[in-house]
Order: C-alpha cells, then sequence, then structure tokens
C-alpha cells in the first residue's frame, strides 16, 4: 500500500533517515519504535511531505502504486495519507469543524461532516464543548489526540500514521483510542509510533519495526515490543 | 492591474459626470466654495458660519504628520461638492474589471452591485425601506440624511452639532466640518429600543458614499441602537479622499453599536474622526473592519464622562500590497467606574502595512476605572509590516490596567498542520487569517462576517485588487 524506496532525509544537512526500503500492506498495524533521535518523527513528517526536510533525489515514496514523490503535503494527505502530530498545534478561532469542512469541500456537504463530528466524539467521548471551541485550545494531551483521531475518521484516509499518540494520554483515554482504532483498522494501514508497548496493550500490531540511525535494524511481530521493553534498545 | 494603471486610476476608469448636474462645485477650496455649498443647501445662518470658520481652521492647520503618509494628497484637485442628479448616467461597462468580479465573487445581486457601484443611485429596496420607516417613525426615531436633518430638526442638529468632534480636533475634521454632505441623522428616544440594525445603505437616493459625510446619532437615557454603515463590496469612487465625521451621544443607560465594514476602492484617503460621548452606564461599542482604501487614518473613540460608562473598540485591519491601515482607538476616562475595552487585529500582507495606534487616558478622577488593551498583528510574509504604537496615560492608582500585544507570522507549523489535512496553502492561510480575527467577526452580522471572510480569502488568493 505505501512503498518507501531508497529513502533518505536530511534536515540543515544532517542526514537522519538513510536509505530505507520498506513497504507498508493494507490491513496491517504497525508499531515503529525506537530511541530519541533515530528518526521515527522525520519518517513519519517525510511521508507526509514536511517542507523543512529534504528528501534525496533518488528517494521515491509511492501510494496504491502511484508515485507521490513530487507531491505537496495537500495532495499526499488528499491522496489518503493521515498524520497524527505529536504534539498538535492549537489553531485561534478555527473549530475542527471548520477545518474538516474545508479538508472535505466538494467531496461531503458540511451537514454530513457536522454529523459525523458529532458521531465520532460521542464514540471516542470527545465533550462538546471542545468542538465549539478554537482546535486544541486548553485541550488536555488525552483530549488533544482523540482530536486528532477524530479528523482521521472524517478525512477517511488509506494510510493512518500516528505519532506517539500515547504520549501525556492517561489510561482511560488511551484505551478509548486503542479499542476504537481497533475497529477501525479494517482496509488500512496503521503505523503506530511509539516509545513503550503501552498502547500495544491494546490494540495488537501485526508487525514491530524498529528504527535506530536512520534504518529499521529489526523487525518482528509484538514480541519484539515487549522484548524492547524488557531489555532496552541496546541489545539490538 | 499594474501600478502605472492605479495611478491613472481616475483617468481610466472615471465616471464622466454626466452634464446635467444640478451643481458642481469649482476644483478645489476657498471660501466662495464653502458659502455656495452653505447657499445651495438653504442652510440656516449659524451652519454657514459654522462651516466658515471650520474652512479658516482647516487653513491653518498643519498636515498631520505623525502617522501614515498623507503627502500625495492634493486638495487643490478635489471638487467638494457634487449635488447629485436625479439619475446617474455612468454606465456599469465603465467600471474596472476587478471591481466586477469582485462584486460576482462575492454575490452582490445585480441592483445592488450598481448601486454599490456609483451607477445608479436608486438601489430598489424601497418597500423594505418604507416598512422599516414606518416602524422607525411610530416608535418616534429619527433616521435620515444629515442635510434632512438639519431641515426638519434644526433644534437638535444645533444642540449637538459639532460639540463631540470640534472643528478644531484636527485637519480633516476641520475640512469635513467646512463642506460636509450627506452622512446620516439618528435620533433615538429615551427607553426606545431599535431591534433591527440601521442599515446606512438603506437610504436610497440620499449620498451615502460622500466623500464628506457628517454622521450625529443621539441615543437618549435608556436607549438603544445598532448602526452599520459600508458593506464588505469594494466602494467604487472616483474622488480620492473621504474625510468624514461621526459625532455619537450615549446618554445615561443608553448602549450605542457602530459597526463599520469599509471597502473602498484602492485609491482612496479614509480620513476618518469618529468619537462618542457617554455618559452614566451608557455603552459604546465600536466594531470597526478596514480592508479597501490607499490609507486609512481612524481611531475610533470613547470619552466616558459618565460614571460607570463602558467603550469598547474591536476592530480589524488588512493592509495588502500599497495599502496602509494606521488605525487603532482611544480612550479616555473621566469618571469613576468607568471600563474600556480595545481588540485590534491587523493583518498585513503583500507588502501591506498596517499600524496600531491607541491611546488610553484614565484621569484623576476616573477612580476604579478599568482598561483591556489588546492588539495583535498578523504579518503574511516578509514584504509586509506592522507596528504598534500605543500610549498609556493613567493618571491615578485605583485602575485596573491590562494591556497585551503580539505580532506572529503565518507559522509554517500550522500551515503544514492544514496542509496534512488536505487543505492547500491558500485555503489554509485564508482560514487562518480567518481564525484571527474571529474574536472581532464574531461580533458583527452574521451576513457581514460571512462575506468578510469570504473577501478576505479572495484578497489572500490574489485575485482582487
Amino acid at each position: 500500500m505505501l512503498k518507501l524506496k531508497n529513502w533518505t532525509a536530511s534536515v540543515s544537512g544532517k542526514t537522519i533517515l538513510n536509505k530505507i526500503d520498506f513497504k507498508f500492506e493494507k490491513n496491517q498495524v504497525y508499531a515503529l519504535m525506537g530511541p530519541n533521535g533515530s528518526g521515527k518523527s522525520t519518517l513519519a513528517y517525510t511521508i507526509a511531505g514536511h517542507p523543512a526536510y529534504r528528501v534525496d533525489k533518488k528517494s521515491s515514496i509511492y501510494l496504491n502504486g502511484k508515485n507521490i514523490s513530487a507531491d505537496s503535503p495537500d495532495k499526499r494527505a488528499k491522496a489518503g495519507i493521515f498524520l497524527s502530530f505529536q504534539s498538535p498545534l492549537s489553531l485561534n478561532g478555527v473549530t475542527v469543524f471548520q477545518l474538516l469542512r474545508l479538508a472535505m469541500s466538494g467531496k461531503k456537504d458540511p451537514l454530513t461532516v457536522k454529523q459525523e463530528i458529532d458521531g465520532i466524539a460521542k464514540k471516542l467521548r470527545i465533550k462538546s464543548e471542545l468542538l465549539s471551541r478554537s482546535l486544541n485550545d486548553g485541550a488536555s494531551g488525552g483530549e488533544k489526540k482523540k482530536l486528532e483521531l477524530l479528523q482521521a475518521v472524517v478525512l477517511d484516509p488509506k494510510v493512518l500514521i500516528f505519532d506517539e499518540i500515547d504520549t501525556g494520554v492517561d489510561v482511560d483515554a488511551l484505551k478509548t483510542i486503542a479499542k476504537f482504532l481497533d475497529q477501525y483498522k479494517k482496509n488500512r494501514t496503521i503505523i503506530l509510533i511509539t516509545h513503550y508497548n503501552r498502547i500495544l496493550k491494546y490494540i495488537k500490531p501485526n508487525k514491530v519495526l524498529v528504527l535506530s540511525e536512520g534504518r529499521i535494524v529489526k523487525e518482528g511481530n509484538y514480541k519484539l515490543a515487549e522484548e524492547v521493553e524488557r531489555n532496552g534498545y541496546e541489545m539490538i | 492591474m499594474d501600478k502605472n494603471s492605479k495611478l491613472n486610476f481616475d483617468y481610466k476608469y472615471g465616471f464622466s459626470m454626466p452634464e446635467a448636474n444640478v451643481y458642481k462645485s469649482k476644483k478645489g477650496i476657498d471660501e466662495s466654495v464653502v458659502k455656495k455649498i452653505s447657499a445651495i443647501k438653504k442652510e440656516p445662518g449659524w451652519m454657514t458660519d459654522f462651516r466658515l470658520k471650520a474652512f479658516k481652521e482647516f487653513k491653518r492647520k498643519p498636515m498631520p504628520d505623525w502617522g501614515a503618509d498623507l503627502s500625495k494628497i492634493n486638495f487643490d484637485d478635489i471638487y467638494y461638492y457634487i449635488k447629485p442628479t436625479e439619475e446617474q448616467k455612468s454606465s456599469w461597462e465603465d467600471l474596472p474589471e476587478e471591481i466586477k468580479t469582485t462584486y460576482d465573487k462575492i454575490g452582490v445581486p445585480e441592483a445592488e452591485k450598481k448601486f454599490l457601484a456609483g451607477v445608479s443611485a436608486q438601489y430598489e429596496s424601497e418597500v423594505v425601506y418604507e416598512s422599516v420607516q414606518k416602524e422607525l417613525t411610530r416608535q418616534g426615531v429619527i433616521f435620515c440624511d444629515m442635510d434632512t436633518g438639519l431641515r426638519r430638526y434644526p433644534e437638535i442638529v444645533k444642540k449637538y452639532f459639532g460639540t463631540i468632534i470640534s472643528f478644531y480636533d484636527n485637519k480633516f475634521a476641520s475640512l469635513n466640518s467646512a463642506v460636509w454632505s450627506g452622512g446620516s441623522f439618528v435620533y433615538v428616544p429615551a427607553g426606545i429600543k431599535v431591534g433591527l440594525p440601521l442599515q446606512a445603505y438603506f437610504r436610497i437616493n440620499a449620498q451615502n458614499f460622500g466623500q464628506f459625510e457628517r454622521t450625529l446619532i443621539i441615543a437618549e437615557e435608556g436607549s438603544f441602537v445598532h448602526y452599520i454603515e459600508g458593506c464588505t463590496a469594494p466602494i467604487y469612487t472616483t474622488s480620492s479622499l473621504h474625510a468624514a465625521v461621526v459625532e455619537i451621544v450615549v446618554a445615561k443607560n443608553a448602549r450605542v453599536r457602530y459597526t463599520t465594514v469599509q471597502n473602498w476602492s484602492k485609491n482612496v484617503y479614509n480620513l476618518v474622526t469618529k468619537r462618542a460621548r457617554v455618559f452614566d452606564r451608557g455603552v459604546m461599542e465600536w466594531v470597526d473592519c478596514n480592508l479597501g482604501s490607499a490609507v486609512t487614518m481612524k481611531y475610533p473613540s470613547c470619552y466616558l464622562v459618565g460614571e460607570g460608562a463602558r467603550g469598547e473598540v474591536l476592530s480589524i485591519a488588512y493592509a495588502s500590497r500599497d495599502q496602509h491601515q494606521d488605525a487603532g482607538a482611544k480612550m479616555i476616562h473621566l469618571a469613576p467606574n468607568t471600563s474600556s475595552r480595545i481588540i485590534s487585529k491587523s493583518i498585513s500582507g503583500q507588502g501591506g502595512r498596517t499600524s496600531y495606534r491607541g491611546l488610553v487616558q484614565v484621569n484623576p478622577t476616573a477612580k476604579q476605572s478599568s482598561v483591556y488593551v489588546t492588539c495583535d498583528a498578523l504579518i503574511l510574509d516578509e514584504d509586509s509590516r506592522s507596528d504598534t504604537y500605543p500610549t498609556m496615560r493613567i493618571k491615578n492608582q485605583e485602575v485596573d490596567v491590562q494591556h497585551e500585544a503580539t505580532v506572529e507570522k503565518l507559522g509554517e507549523e500550522k500551515l503544514f498542520y492544514l496542509a496534512s489535512r488536505g487543505i492547500k496553502k491558500s485555503d489554509a492561510e485564508g482560514l487562518l487569517v480567518n481564525g484571527f480575527i474571529e474574536p472581532v467577526t464574531k461580533e458583527i452580522p452574521l451576513e457581514y462576517s460571512i462575506e468578510l471572510n469570504r473577501l478576505i480569502n479572495l484578497e489572500m488568493a490574489g485575485s482582487v485588487g
């Protein structure tokens, strides 16, 4: 579904990702782990097309067989890639409805968008007052991550990348998020970037990848995550 | 349109006023022009005197040099009075393409378009207008143009005219006082709450968008009125100077809200003096949105003279290429327990410039007063500029003062966040800008704020002007 070829990226001249070749499949949940500075977030950002990173000319990215290497971030998103941010910014004066109405204009009418938001918010136990406020303004860590997930569902992407969706989230919120994701994963590719296997207890990954110094150094099933938790990354 | 054609704006796109004009003063201004204006209008002697004194003051006063660049204004090249004809024959086809396109894009109905563009002075809204007038008359509310006001209600006009803003105040107030024409006269009797906003553009056949409008609003004790002037569609005018004066009296326990959405064409110097005097527990709210013009200098003010009086200015300024919006507010606290709130939002893009200029003065007598000022500037690109000139003169210790000023750029991270949701850059910028001004737009009537949002999106997409 999502294929990275020779994926090399740098920021301010420093190479962060080094020739990654990997194919993320449909109907699969991936856990992407690795020590701080190993390039996890950079991988997420570069897949989404963040302009601050320089991706090597010889690198390429394919979504469902289509080369999207030259596409701008908004086009990649439209093509079906969704990135949930590690620390979502707050947007003054912009509600989640206004954002999604604009993002879905031409695809879904505003009323449908509104109904979907309300429905998903209920399932995710997002307080309705948060929906009428500026996006992420005054929201707790868990609420912010729920709002990211809510956006994902309305946008209906094919590939979902969650950058540390479990950080700054309390146990209850984490359970809600993971359970929701578990029901939602069908026909999609889900990539969970995480430090801990806390979330992996509630949503079992099909594959665990360990990133180190910009390369995927180990692949395995969920037991690899447990191993990492027990022994740290050093043994890898 | 390139820069050169803008300089030739008058020549290239100007309406040729039909020869059938009833009267058109000569170009430039002198005492005879002032006298003639007063004579044509058959004004009482006191008004003629007022005009002449004001004219003297206008001549005496130097050009203000503390704000925007006004050096290109040529007072000798302006017609100070044109008596409107019954019908204006200039044609829709003569209008600049950009103005027509903008009307289409924001969806202004055909008849209204022509009215706004000055092509037709007859906006076909007579039915609505008449029913509104009927209701107002029943309540004893007066709402007419200033010339009519002076003719029909000379005693009220004489009592207040020029008392809130003296012609000594500033050069452009002097000029307006000398040559004023049109504008609105509103009188709301004690205890009357006017339910429907009074919209300047309902006054058909009046010189709504005159160069030297003069507006006077009197809200008697316990009354309420909301007055709206301007509209989001660009007002096309061949005259390059708009120097209006707006005077408002807010009596005890009365409340007045004055909303302006200004979108003059980009050849206009918009230099407006607006002031309200607010008595005990009265509330004055200025909501001021400035998008158009070449230069705007405007600082709506409240003189809080009665105990417990309250003043508010909520403003938005948007400056694009070749524009300077020098806007702000003035709050003068002269009595105890008075409070004021200023919220200013400015946006500059495509090389435009915005300035916030504000004065808050709390006199020794104004104990237990509170002051809240927040001015936020958003700069869209490297070529654009924003300055803040806040002045606070707090002359007693028992005052609660809060002041906040922020300057932000349209951050790459926020744009990327929106891009990652599939929103293209120009839309994302529009969304963020509209979010930025939301604290003000939520205060203006819905149809205006929707049009305002759309217009800002158009401006940002570079498809206007």
